[in-house]
């Protein structure tokens, strides 16, 4: 597949120092980031952590208050045409029209994007094909199940081979079936060479997808790496176990931290007797715990292991715990309608 | 896999000529829509029909043309203009849907002419109105209602019809990036009604209360209708106040004010979503 070339050397996406006010809200607050070309960057953040506004900014729907960023080596704001000709992006939810074909949708856009009708149909068929989406092409969009209005939203985004390809939280409302399906077409682009920015609040989508990882709180990137670098960091999968009484919490924390090498902490509803503690090698990390814990005939009611979630991420990088916001609800809410 | 050398712009000689271009793809988009579910526009387009049969033959039996004179006659150009006003919600809804689903941000985050995003909705909703007006012109003439002066005069008619749906397409375009949710669009539609009621539409202003006649003479929509009617040759026409008199110079002017009022904050509002 053709690319259009990223400008010089430089990184496919970059930006620097921006901030975006909405009212009182301040939703970036000096966000930086950089991606080099033929990369998958994950963005990732809980809602309200100002994933979707940076993906605005850099896809010229916005203008920022500070700051400046490039895509493809273009200025967002003063060469917007030039980046909108370089960049794909496929929003929140599907933005294809409902009532018109998948076919239709792709030569329309196609069209759009300066096709003739017979490149625009042909091209239309080759998408089709690449998403597997032939058998469903003239039915109307709106028959389509969930993961299939994805892939025909990708299917449109791609109708010019972008340089620079933006999802923004490309399987929320998704069931794992159809999250499967867009993972494995964004996985045959990015071996196309398509630099990537995906936001997403789930870990193991990043996991899946993403080269490097910029973990997003608050407005600003707090963190990057790739996953394993920063699964690293929070110490890869997690012990937790819940005491039979809260009376020797403290001295069950101080044992395992003892065992482990590492800090303990209480988590979850009924803090005072649950503790989890973070580990680098499954049977080791347990084998420790449970060791000590027995050792101190401290009475254990369930012990188990668990991989790290986003919570785990934000816990270990910021302190505090993702905060559910109003945009949440409005997630939630599209899932259900979609569900 | 095959696949298709991508060419560049094809055939993108000049700003102009892309912008044109893109507004009509743009528009062409509804126009397909309305090819793959016809019911989506025939509701719309037979709304004014149902008037047309309410007044002509439910009320119509009942209302009086100052100076004599058909009714069925009197009321088409007011039924046209009818049409015209409640394409404002028609707008509104689509504006907003669009919006609301991402297709206005698609559309936006594209390498296409800006402008196009507003006007290939003009266009297709002006063909829309277009569409509407044959068939109610067809209606027309099987109730009995007939242009009596020149074809010109008939197409000045017609040209001032559609020069005022041009104006309400700011407004509709206005309204819909500001309106929040479907609801809202649909909330507009039954403020469209008295508008249309508090104007020369279907009774002549000289048989409300003073008043209530100035205000329905001084509406905008009026003097289209009115402006209308002199041209068709329709019975019924004003001309008994200034306004009344003026009638085709002021159905020229009162668009060209609605448009100069509106178009800026339309185009505003949309420069604006990038802030």
């Amino acid at each position: 597949m053709i690319a259009y070339s990223v400008q010089g050397s430089g990184a496919a996406i970059a930006a620097d120092g921006l901030v975006k006010r909405f009212g009182d809200t301040v939703a970036l607050d000096g966000f930086d980031l950089e991606v080099a070309p033929g990369t998958v960057c994950g963005l990732l953040g809980p809602n309200g952590a100002g994933k979707t506004t940076a993906v605005r900014i850099l896809t010229t729907l916005l203008w920022a208050d500070a700051g400046a960023a490039s895509v493809a080596g273009y200025d967002v704001e003063t060469e917007a045409h030039s980046v909108r000709a370089a960049l794909g992006l496929s929003g929140q939810t599907p933005a294809v029209d409902e009532i018109l074909s998948g076919r239709q949708n792709l030569v329309l856009f196609g069209r759009l994007n300066g096709f003739s009708k017979a490149v625009a149909r042909r091209r239309a068929d080759e998408l089709l094909a690449q998403f597997e989406l032939t058998d469903a092409a003239d039915r109307a969009v709106k028959k389509y199940s969930g993961g299939m209005r994805r892939r025909i939203d990708l299917a449109v985004t791609l109708i010019l081979a972008p340089a620079v390809l933006f999802l923004d939280e490309p399987t929320t409302g998704l069931d794992p079936r159809n999250r499967n399906e867009v993972w494995q077409a964004i996985r045959r682009l990015v071996s196309q060479g398509t630099t990537v920015l995906l936001t997403t609040q789930y870990l193991d989508e990043a996991d899946q997808l993403a080269d490097r990882v910029a973990v997003m709180d608050r407005g600003t990137v707090i963190a990057t790496g790739s996953p394993d670098e920063l699964k690293a960091r929070i110490g890869g999968e997690r012990v937790e176990v819940l005491l039979a009484d809260d009376v020797r919490l403290e001295q069950a924390m101080a044992v395992i931290e003892q065992a482990t090498g590492v800090r303990a902490e209480p988590y979850g509803d009924g803090g005072e007797r649950r503790v989890s503690v973070a580990v680098n090698d499954r049977v080791e990390g347990l084998t420790a715990v449970l060791t000590g814990l027995v050792a101190h005939e401290i009475a254990v009611t369930d012990i188990g292991l668990r991989r790290p979630t986003l919570d785990d991420v934000f816990l270990t990088l910021t302190g505090h715990r993702t905060e559910p916001t109003e945009a949440e609800t409005t997630t939630e809410e599209r899932e259900e309608v979609m569900a | 896999m095959i696949v298709t050398t991508l060419p560049d712009r094809v055939g993108r000689p000049s700003i102009v000529h892309n912008a044109l271009r893109d507004t009509w793809l743009v528009a062409h988009r509804d126009m397909s829509q309305w090819v793959r579910e016809p019911q989506l526009i025939v509701w719309g387009l037979l709304f004014p029909v149902v008037s047309v049969l309410l007044f002509a033959y439910v009320f119509g039996s009942g209302i009086v043309v100052p100076g004599g004179g058909d009714y069925r006659s009197f009321l088409m150009p007011g039924i046209f203009v009818q049409a015209m006003v409640f394409g404002i919600g028609e707008t509104i809804a689509a504006v907003q849907a669009d919006t609301a689903k991402g297709v206005t941000d698609r559309l936006r985050s594209m390498p296409i002419a800006r402008s196009a995003v507003v006007s290939g909705r003009c266009l297709a909703n002006t063909i829309y109105s277009v569409l509407s007006l044959l068939l109610l012109v067809i209606c027309g003439l099987a109730i009995g209602w007939r242009w009596e002066g020149t074809f010109l005069e008939a197409l000045g008619a017609f040209g001032l019809i559609l020069w005022l749906r041009i104006a309400l397409l700011w407004i509709g375009i206005y309204l819909g990036l500001k309106a929040k949710s479907p609801e809202m669009a649909n909330g507009i539609f039954g403020l469209l009604w008295p508008l249309t009621m508090l104007s020369n539409a279907f009774i002549a202003t000289s048989l409300m209360p003073t008043w209530l006649g100035v205000i329905a003479e001084w509406n905008p929509i009026s003097s289209t209708i009115n402006a209308a009617r002199e041209l068709f040759g329709n019975p019924g026409v004003a001309t008994s106040t200034w306004i009344g008199e003026h009638s085709v110079p002021m159905a020229i002017l009162w668009p060209a004010v609605i448009m100069a009022l509106t178009m800026p904050l339309a185009i505003r509002t949309f420069h604006r979503l990038n802030r």
